[in-house]
């Protein structure tokens, strides 16, 4: 499998046209294409992660070719530690969000086209490491969420589309003017962002920190970071589940993976300055303010939604601490997160579909009808929390003691809304499930097989990373420690550049 | 080389189809009965003009007609984008249902005289030329706008097109008599060679004189401020005059504003960066008519509740984006705005194609005449706008993107930060009002009025081939860049 990643990447292109090519009356065709689109994908991503090499932070099952050789443009993929987990989750989660769209019932046609393009945009931005090809993903990826979001949402969809494209295009123009100068200013005209890294020292301080600070408030709306998060509370409560799950599962991970690639690896000097502010500070803010954000919504969705802002803000802190443990720990979170939030958004979907309304205090003892289905909510909520035994307390962990020698007051802050965390998910388990049962709910089904489906092998991931979390780690850890090497190898030259 | 009469006809041979094109159709519109078929005659002469373009021998670069024309790949390139702008110009005529009322002999004939017109205009290699090829282009514009003579809104956009035209044209041939009395020619290589001599040169006066100048070339490309006329005349026009105005025209006055203010009044160094010659500070009026064109269009186009109005100003402002290629002084520059204008012709006619087909079957141009198309049948133009509005905001996997590409490449390596900010921020205002139609046709649901849109094999077929360029383009440009490459030199007389 020479071309396992450009197979990856567009097998939902294909599944995409002969879903546009098939006549708009086959309803129930298309769901089983977008289905067998997935899977192939799901197993290439098997493959990946078995053959990966663990020991080497070098690019693996890399592809190229010229595409635009007057402007040294190439379709370069390839995944190393920093791109691998992700690659595997979006193929996760794009197979599990393909089941949880069988709700839909509406321009189906439209929609699983729209799914299988997101997809592509999604892995594309994953797997390449030419900065323009990467650029044309990332942008790409905007156009199905745009019409997702605003075609098959609930009221106001078309406010909360209008919003993700409008802010997240202004985030993606301003990288593309960082990419430029990159490009003009490097050692030499090129968009390959290995060797745009190797060359890094080329740039010099100042136009350094301008570009940083270009791409990362383009990436900083993806993630949301604090004040760039207005869009994301909008976008998920409009959203149908399985692009609720989509988003928060996938999407939001490109901005720190986008940080990550590109301004920890290509401008080391100037992240090395100026982490501790956007990354940890900001990472800070997120974490407090979206848990108490959280504890005062109503709505069930905007709940979680502000709960990923918070959970977002440790991958910042951990990849602000320059050490070992908080970059792994950030990394390993952004996985974690994206299946427990997954989870998450699905149960929401869940009941959603049977009372048609997200209003936290309209439940109460939905324990008593559904048990199945409280039993997996608790899990995923305690999940949330991050309980030991689970996957996100490792990675929750990892990112505190990482930070601790480098920001132990922001560590501080982030250790302590770990309580605000539990106590606004308890109540809100509380306030839904326990208690007497509301009368108009009396005849709910429980999970049917189908939801059950799309849950089960998220817990399945979240318990088995929660005691081994080396079967992550160990893929990304190569590759982190020598990103972090290369930023910390910095700091000397750059002390010396500011003064 | 400086060619005589008749050894300037080998090399302009395009032309004279286009004239024939104009003999044969009045003739033609005498003897035929069925009037349609004016139309196959027009679509036949541009599309043979075109071919004439493109099968002409690699001759070198001459002046024609005793230096009144120049033949150079530079006018290559904007000739095969006026004959394909005259193309689909015709080819939608033939499918609007408008334009079919009117007398159709007369209007090929005018707008195949119209394309000799802008042929000339990107041709010209003299003051004189410029303007009369100018005042040729404005004429059958004002002709062409009213056509739809029992329409008020036409006649109306037609008068106003006119006098705009004739303040602008006069302001123009009295900034050239200015340039006359100071270099004591009119002839661009001569300018040149005054302007670059070295000397007393009454710069001021210089600067006055491109001022006057620009008023009528930036009139054609209808930048602010001399852009008021655009959303009154574009709104007014039958469509597929509309589309040629906004397309054709415009290239036009690209051609000659670049054809003046690059090889006339400016020095190529290597490096291809260009100078101003004789210190005049033009490039910093330009730069700020730059700014101002892409921001007031867009500002104004956030508004329009019209079509036709919404691409007005939508077009104003693309003027804007091309003029950042034009001011960054540099053949990088250059070469941008050229791609720029390939990529605004696919994805602009593409649009004023949907106005129509949409236009055609209800009869209306609002924006609310689109609600809910995807759902009542119009899910193919629907798709076709998206793709062509997306590429006009410049979003990837169109070729309005690499346009921008292009543009915003040249601008940063010719270090102009804030305009890139300023482009960059446009951009992202633009998105807002070109989701406006995407979001009524798509997000919305219809309400039973709106009327159906039918299916119409001729206009469909166009926009197919549209649609699929912009996608095509936007993955692989290469054609399209290297023909620009080419076209980057200028006859500026034997080396």
């Amino acid at each position: 499998m020479s071309h396992a990643l450009t197979l990856i990447t567009f097998v939902p292109i294909v599944g995409m046209v002969l879903i546009l090519a098939l006549p708009g009356a086959m309803k129930n065709a298309f769901k089983w294409i977008a289905v067998a689109a997935t899977v192939p994908q799901l197993l290439i991503a098997v493959f990946l992660y078995q053959h990966f090499d663990t020991a080497t932070s070098a690019v693996q099952f890399a592809e190229k070719a010229p595409w635009m050789p007057s402007y040294h443009i190439t379709y370069f993929v390839g995944v190393d530690g920093i791109s691998i987990s992700m690659v595997l989750l979006t193929a996760l989660i794009m197979f599990i969000s393909t089941f949880a769209s069988f709700g839909i019932n509406r321009a189906e046609k439209g929609y699983y086209a729209m799914l299988l393009l997101l997809d592509t945009g999604m892995m594309g931005v994953f797997v390449s490491l030419d900065f323009f090809l990467f650029y044309i993903f990332w942008e790409v990826m905007l156009l199905p969420m745009y019409f997702l979001i605003g075609i098959w949402g609930g009221p106001r969809r078309e406010y909360a589309a209008i919003k993700f494209f409008l802010y997240t295009l202004l985030g993606s123009v301003l990288i593309l003017l960082a990419m430029l100068g990159l490009y003009y200013y490097g050692a030499a005209q090129t968009f390959d962002l290995t060797e745009l890294a190797a060359n890094s020292s080329h740039y010099s301080i100042g136009f350094q920190r301008i570009v940083w600070i270009a791409l990362f408030i383009g990436f900083a709306i993806k993630i949301p970071a604090f004040p760039f998060h207005t869009w994301l509370p909008d976008a998920h409560v409009e959203a149908p589940t399985a692009i609720s799950v989509i988003l928060a599962g996938v999407l939001l991970k490109m901005g720190t993976y986008g940080i990550l690639r590109v301004n920890f690896a290509v401008l080391p000097a100037a992240s090395f300055q100026l982490a501790w502010l956007f990354l940890g500070v900001i990472g800070t803010i997120n974490i407090v303010y979206g848990a108490m954000c959280a504890m005062a919504q109503t709505d069930y969705k905007k709940l979680i939604a502000y709960s990923s802002i918070s959970h977002m803000g440790y991958v910042m802190l951990g990849m602000a601490a320059f050490t070992a443990a908080g970059i792994n720990g950030a990394v390993l979170q952004m996985f974690n997160h994206g299946t427990v939030t997954a989870m998450l958004f699905i149960l929401v979907g869940v009941i959603y579909d049977r009372a048609h309304h997200r209003e936290i205090n309209g439940f109460g003892g939905l324990a008593q009808q559904m048990p199945v289905y409280t039993a997996i909510t608790g899990f995923a909520f305690f999940a949330g929390m991050g309980l030991p035994g689970m996957s996100a307390f490792i990675s929750e962990l990892l990112v505190l003691l990482g930070a601790w020698p480098t920001h132990p007051f922001m560590v501080v802050f982030g250790a302590a809304t770990a309580v605000l965390t539990a106590g606004y998910l308890l109540w809100t388990f509380q306030r839904i499930y326990l208690g007497p049962l509301n009368e108009k709910y009396k005849d709910f089904a429980d999970l049917s097989f189908r939801e059950a489906f799309t849950l089960v092998p998220l817990g399945v991931i979240v318990l088995i990373l929660g005691v081994y979390p080396h079967a992550i780690l160990s893929l990304l850890n190569t590759s982190l420690v020598h990103l972090n090497q290369v930023v910390l190898s910095t700091s000397g030259a750059a002390v010396a550049m500011v003064r | 080389m400086d060619l005589g009469n008749l050894a300037s006809l080998q090399r302009f041979i395009p032309e004279m189809i286009l004239v024939a094109g104009v003999l044969v159709i009045v003739l033609a519109d005498l003897v035929v009965r069925v009037k349609s078929r004016l139309g196959a005659l027009a679509l036949i002469a541009a599309v043979a003009s075109l071919l004439a373009i493109g099968l002409e021998p690699a001759l070198p670069g001459a002046w024609l007609f005793h230096r009144m024309l120049v033949f150079d790949s530079f006018a290559i390139y904007f000739r095969v984008l006026i004959a394909l702008a005259a193309v689909v110009a015709i080819w939608m005529s033939i499918g609007s249902d408008e334009v079919n009322k009117c007398d159709l002999g007369e209007y090929y004939a005018l707008l195949l005289a119209s394309t000799f017109a802008m042929f000339l205009m990107a041709e010209s290699a003299n003051l004189l030329m410029a303007y009369l090829a100018l005042e040729f282009v404005s004429l059958t514009s004002y002709i062409l706008t009213g056509f739809l003579r029992h329409n008020r809104r036409s006649l109306e956009a037609a008068l106003k097109y006119l006098i705009y035209g004739g303040v602008a044209s006069g302001t123009m041939i009295y900034g050239m008599s200015w340039i006359f009395g100071i270099t004591g020619s009119l002839d661009f290589a001569v300018i040149n060679k005054a302007l670059s001599a070295p000397g007393h040169l009454p710069v001021l006066a210089v600067f006055i004189a491109l001022v006057l100048i620009l008023t009528g070339m930036g009139y054609k490309v209808a930048s602010v401020p001399f852009h008021m006329w655009a959303p009154d005349v574009y709104t007014g026009a039958p469509i597929p005059i509309t589309t040629f105005l906004a397309v054709a025209s415009k290239a036009s006055g690209f051609a000659l504003l670049t054809r003046f203010f690059f090889p006339a009044i400016s020095h190529l160094a290597a490096g291809g960066a260009w100078t101003a010659l004789a210190g005049v500070d033009w490039p910093q009026l330009l730069l700020f008519i730059c700014i101002i064109t892409m921001t007031l269009g867009n500002l104004a186009a956030l508004q329009q509740t019209n079509m036709k109005r919404l691409l007005a100003y939508s077009s104003i402002a693309q003027a804007g984006y091309a003029l950042m290629g034009f001011v960054v002084l540099s053949n990088d520059g250059i070469r941008a705005m050229l791609f720029y204008l390939f990529a605004y012709y696919v994805m602009d006619a593409g649009a004023f194609l949907v106005v129509m087909i949409v236009a055609n079957s209800t009869g209306r141009e609002d924006v609310d005449a689109y609600r809910g198309l995807a759902w009542r049948g119009g899910i193919v133009p629907a798709v076709a706008l998206t793709i062509f509005l997306f590429s006009l905001t410049g979003i990837p996997l169109t070729v309005g993107f690499i346009g921008k590409f292009y543009l915003f490449a040249a601008v940063i390596h010719g270090q102009f930060y804030i305009l890139a900010i300023v482009g960059i921020l446009n951009s992202v205002v633009s998105l807002y009002y070109y989701l406006k139609p995407i979001r009524t046709m798509f997000f919305e649901q219809p309400r039973g009025d709106e009327g159906t849109v039918r299916f119409d094999a001729w206009n469909y077929g166009l926009m197919g081939v549209l649609a699929c360029a912009t996608i095509v383009f936007g993955l692989y440009w290469s054609p399209i860049i290297s023909f620009a490459n080419r076209s980057l030199s200028f006859f500026t007389g034997p080396a």
